[in-house]
């Protein structure tokens, strides 16, 4: 009874932040408001038992979009509202939306829900994948495929976000803010790392550990630190290819060399090193995940090395 | 599993409502970069509508680990590769938008 409270509590909180955040006069209201949604979509994951999720959100649903958000609304003026809708505008928009929810509801409230041959089939050949935690083991072994083209659209979107951001003016920084971020790092870096290990057999994985790492390294960065983070360094840009180079060498030399019972399987690893190839392949994928996820929030362009401009003049005239 | 009978229609609701109020801010929502808030509140909902059905759909017992749950993985895993192509997305529609109110700004400005 007290758990349905709690359900209930949390999806009233969830729509109505949503809805706030769409109906908000404000660009600067309806970015925090979705940054308070994010935080309470990962209690939703963590209440609907995908403590993965749970991680990943925390960190990239609220932490990084928010980033990106403010980042983007830093440029176009904190102030900038928009023109009013009339009566009219909000009307037909809300009675399509309203027919569409009906339509939804009826369809998936039919809905019957069966599990597939697809779960039974993870925990048959758990055993054989090399790590101990379903989630793990479908994303960096059963599907790595998936995984695989994920690291490539991550790859993709930074070189075009590199490639159209106009360069960021970065204002001064706060002492206060700079000496906490330095007092954050070690614990983030810390924090990843241990995030990955336990992916292995627990909640955790690449994509919490990277997404965690991101979030340490954009506080650092935005309070100009970490100055080596940026698309001209050389290292960088191998540290952003890294974690597809070692996914695939490792495919390839789990390919070519293959372990004597099967026929060779393209991205996939033979049951008796598994777990150390997604030990390996997550390390560096988390590296990946974690640089690319940064630089795509502090964007500079390809040009611009680094801009820093003190004043902006045409800042009053705008706002 | 049996007291999520009641919240598992909860949380359905939930997840359509969601995408109902993302449609909505998407049709309407003044300013481009609400529409993009609005997508992400959209994805939200249509992963929430997945996780749903992982927990519902998840009737084996072999999958849990602490004898809790039982849930999806290949849908868990899906998701979680869902969020980050979103948030790669977004940085790229709002890095677009940068530019565009760039140019914007130039042609406004003989």
């Amino acid at each position: 009874m007290s758990l349905l409270l709690f359900d209930a509590m949390l999806c009233a909180l969830l729509l109505m932040l949503a809805l706030s955040s769409m109906l908000s006069r404000q660009l600067v209201d309806a970015i925090i408001l979705y940054i308070a949604f994010g935080l309470l979509m990962a209690l939703a994951w963590a209440r609907l038992a995908a403590p993965d999720l749970a991680l990943a959100e925390a960190a990239i649903g609220a932490g990084l979009t928010g980033a990106l958000c403010f980042t983007a609304l830093a440029r176009q003026g904190l102030h900038a509202a928009g023109p009013k809708l009339s009566r009219q505008q909000r009307f037909w928009p809300g009675l399509f939306v309203l027919i569409m929810l009906t339509g939804l509801l009826l369809s998936l409230l039919q809905l019957q829900v069966q599990s597939g041959p697809l779960p039974a089939a993870v925990a048959t050949q758990l055993d054989n994948s090399g790590v101990s935690h379903p989630v793990t083991a479908v994303l960096l072994n059963f599907r790595s495929w998936d995984t695989f083209m994920e690291l490539v659209v991550l790859l993709s979107a930074l070189l075009g976000t590199l490639k159209v951001t106009p360069p960021l003016t970065q204002r001064g920084n706060w002492a206060l803010s700079r000496s906490w971020s330095q007092l954050l790092a070690p614990i983030v870096i810390f924090l990843a790392g241990y995030v990955l290990w336990a992916g292995a057999s627990q909640p955790g994985g690449a994509f919490q550990a990277g997404a965690l790492l991101a979030a340490g390294a954009v506080v650092l960065r935005l309070n100009k630190q970490l100055n080596w983070l940026h698309w001209q360094n050389g290292w960088v840009r191998l540290l952003t290819v890294i974690g597809l180079l070692v996914f695939s060498l490792v495919a390839i030399v789990a390919w070519l060399l293959p372990v004597i019972p099967a026929k060779p399987v393209w991205l996939g690893w033979p049951p008796a090193v598994a777990g150390a190839i997604i030990l390996l392949i997550e390390t560096f994928a988390s590296i990946a995940i974690g640089i690319t996820l940064t630089l795509l929030v502090v964007a500079e362009p390809a040009n611009h090395p680094a801009v820093i401009t003190h004043q902006r003049t045409e800042e009053g005239a705008h706002g | 599993m049996a007291e999520l009978i009641g919240s598992g229609i909860l949380y359905y609701l939930t997840s359509a409502g969601l995408i109902a109020i993302g449609v909505y801010g998407f049709i309407t929502g003044p300013e481009i970069l609400r529409r993009i808030l609005a997508l992400n509140i959209i994805s939200a909902g249509i992963f929430m509508l997945m996780i749903v059905l992982a927990y519902r759909g998840g009737a084996n017992p072999a999958i849990t680990t602490d004898a809790t749950i039982l849930v999806d993985p290949i849908l868990h895993a899906l998701v979680l590769t869902g969020l980050v192509v979103a948030v790669s997305t977004t940085a790229f529609a709002l890095a677009l938008l940068a530019r565009a109110k760039r140019h914007a700004d130039a042609s406004e400005q003989p």
